[in-house]
């Protein structure tokens, strides 16, 4: 981020300071010693996904890696990484949300029904599907910021209650398919190549265009800046990255290309994509935003400077609750169907370890909505590849499990070290 | 020696202009409890105006009811020439009255930057502008002479406690604010870190805010006081001149709300004789 390069001690910070010896090695100095501090952001998920993959590539060479299970693992991952990016919101607030799993399951279940059994159009599923979303987190949030519940009793009664809603919803034993071709292509399809190719430039471009545009806005106003070898870094390291991922998915991937064709980046890659920059844009770039780190730091400071803690607070459940009706639209979709079990069993614990793998503290106040998506990958990786290793359910838990518990102590001893050393 | 202050105002120099606030006859009772009785109480632009008083003299209720958080009762409360009734804390603010509470009230997990505009971000076209917040924070900083901050984006976390009371009084006079509360603002400080609050409690003075300074601890208040009140038992014991007094009149005066040695130079509510 904007990060200033380093600064001597005795002098005043006004000064925008010129990169001393190589910035690149500077900024990888400064970097470490953030993580040392106990601020390892995404480090850890990083190097989750880094070990997961050599793990599992070397165990089974041929399906993991081809670009088939890559894909796959996209579609398995989005729905889980789109309810952790909700959950962000509620963990910045050093909240949590145990409903989250059956919100998405409910709201989905609503589209299903205007959708399928009402003949409604897609539009009006996926609206529906968001207002259910929105009045569950409201009420969800009238209970916890207005009255005053801890937000784990509030919530854990609406996972109980959702879960019985679904069931009347769907009918004992039933399920609603999906039938309707564009609900069924958000999470199955792919875009077009040439598509594909166009979104990667979008990004890379519209990145490199934010990033070179502050640095040269902070150069002009005398503040502190991040040194142009090291923005121009990043950017090359993304534009590397993204192009590979993108080239990875744009080759041939059907077993027999002559009947199906299956190439090109996933749709649900684009949404995905939309929600990281518009949700990242809120929590960064707008006094909301600001104001939820702040009542998830420090509420009492956040009150006495005029915060409305109680708005904020029920805001951040509406967005939780509405992102799980997202990824509800993404089980639905993917599963073409929507029953009693969607949303349910371990989709909403995958979520919350995510997000804590990913970087967010369940103590309030840290995270980011990135790291939904890397924490996301590192739980749809252990999923996928176990799998592919045949391993048997009960094991795929365990090490869920496990991993989850990793999480959760890197965040615990993470914020001890910030604490000695100053940092939080 | 029983030279009333009003006269002995007219021998001195032109720090005897208007005062800035200007409470008189100050009632504030919670149920049967008078907490406040009849307190007159001013603070001059441009001076340090110790508030002392023993635990449970009135000092809270006063700067409660200055920031308007526990308002008055009854009295008059006069600010920059005008009266006013001060309801709320937002009024105050919108007067130019900050309050620098003893617990800080800072966001641990917010750099300096966002903690001065905490509740009141600078924004453009409804986007932070961080760039102008910074340069602000910068400036307020820099006309506080504070050059103790390593960057204005570390978080606040990473602070020594000295800092992080600059900080906090920073947010106040960000504002352009014209008068300032600090409630016990070295209390938790090692002799150092007093030293440069201290400073900085003086610099607030000089660059012309009326500053109001609640304090347990004499020294500093000797050091960078104006003019000290004090309260005993809910009434204004006596309204002096830092330079008039000694340290052992003041103790004096906060321990049995008398004293015949400086009798002749306070102006409290007349109880005094």
């Amino acid at each position: 981020m904007s990060t200033p390069t380093k600064v001597e001690a005795t002098e005043p910070a006004t000064q925008p300071t010129p990169p001393a010896g190589n910035p690149i090695v500077g900024a990888i100095g400064d970097w470490w010693a953030k993580v040392r501090g106990g601020d390892a952001g995404s480090l850890p998920a990083t190097l989750g996904i880094i070990v997961l993959v050599i793990v599992f590539a070397s165990l089974r060479p041929n399906t993991f890696t081809n670009a088939f299970n890559f894909a796959n693992l996209i579609h398995q991952a989005a729905a889980v990484i789109v309810i952790a990016m909700g959950l962000v919101f509620v963990l910045l607030l050093g909240e949590i949300d145990l409903s989250a799993g059956y919100a998405a399951g409910t709201a989905a279940a609503t589209m299903g029904i205007v959708v399928t059994r009402w003949g409604w159009s897609w539009p009006l599923g996926i609206l529906t599907c968001l207002v259910t979303g929105a009045v569950v987190g409201l009420l969800i949030g009238l209970l916890v910021a207005k009255l005053g519940i801890p937000s784990f009793v509030v919530t854990l009664a609406a996972f109980l209650a959702l879960q019985g809603v679904l069931l009347k919803f769907i009918g004992e034993g039933g399920t609603i398919p999906i039938r309707d071709e564009t609900l069924r292509a958000i999470n199955n399809n792919d875009m077009p190549v040439w598509l594909g190719w166009v979104m990667y430039a979008l990004v890379v471009g519209g990145y490199a265009a934010i990033v070179l545009r502050r640095g040269a806005k902070r150069r002009a106003g005398g503040l502190s800046y991040e040194a142009v070898q090291v923005t121009l870094a990043k950017i090359v390291s993304l534009a590397v990255l993204l192009g590979l991922v993108t080239y990875w998915l744009s080759i041939e991937r059907s077993r027999n290309a002559a009947v199906t064709s299956i190439k090109g980046v996933p749709i649900v890659v684009a949404v995905l994509l939309v929600l990281l920059v518009g949700l990242t844009f809120l929590l960064t770039k707008t006094s909301f935003g600001r104001h939820v780190y702040a009542v998830g730091g420090n509420a009492e400071a956040a009150r006495r400077a005029g915060i409305n803690v109680a708005m904020v607070k029920l805001a951040c459940f509406m967005i939780g609750s509405t992102l799980a009706a997202v990824g509800g639209i993404m089980l639905a979709s993917r599963d073409n169907s929507i029953s009693p079990s969607t949303g349910g069993a371990s989709t909403l614990l995958y979520a919350v370890g995510a997000a804590v793998i990913g970087g967010t503290s369940l103590f309030g106040g840290k995270g980011r909505i990135v790291d939904a998506i890397l924490g996301g990958f590192v739980i749809a990786i252990i999923i996928n590849g176990m799998g592919l290793l045949n391993q048997p359910s009960s094991v795929v838990y365990m090490v869920t499990g496990l991993v989850l518990l990793v999480a959760a102590s890197v965040d615990a001893i993470s914020r001890r070290r910030a604490r000695s050393t100053g940092r939080v | 020696m029983t030279v009333p202050e009003a006269a002995a105002g007219a021998a001195a120099t032109t720090e005897d202009a208007a005062p800035l606030l200007s409470l008189r006859g100050i009632n504030k009772s919670f149920g049967a409890v008078h907490v406040l009785q009849d307190v007159d109480f001013d603070a001059y632009a441009g001076q340090v105006t110790a508030l002392v008083g023993d635990n449970g003299a009135g000092k809270s209720t006063l700067i409660k009811g200055i920031a308007g958080s526990q308002p008055f009762d009854s009295g008059e409360y006069v600010f920059d020439g005008h009266a006013v009734t001060v309801t709320n804390p937002k009024h105050a603010n919108e007067l130019g009255i900050e309050v620098v509470y003893q617990d800080l009230a800072l966001c641990d997990n917010l750099d300096i930057v966002d903690n001065l505009f905490l509740g009141r971000e600078v924004t453009k076209n409804g986007i932070l502008d961080e760039a102008t917040m910074e340069r602000r924070a910068q400036e307020t900083l820099a006309g506080l002479s504070v050059r103790t901050v390593k960057s204005i984006r570390q978080v606040v976390a990473s602070l020594s406690g000295g800092q992080r009371q600059t900080v906090a009084i920073a947010r106040a006079v960000i504002w352009n604010s014209k008068l300032v509360v600090l409630d016990e603002p070295t209390a938790a400080l090692g002799v150092a870190q007093t030293e440069q609050v201290l400073r900085l409690v003086r610099q607030l003075a000089d660059n012309g805010l009326a500053v109001v300074l609640i304090s347990h601890n004499l020294n500093d208040v000797f050091q960078v006081a104006d003019r000290i009140s004090v309260l005993y038992l809910g009434r204004m014991a006596a309204q002096m001149k830092t330079k008039d007094v000694k340290s052992n009149q003041v103790v004096e005066v906060i321990t049995t709300g008398r004293s015949d040695a400086i009798g002749g130079i306070t102006n409290g509510n007349g109880e005094l004789k």
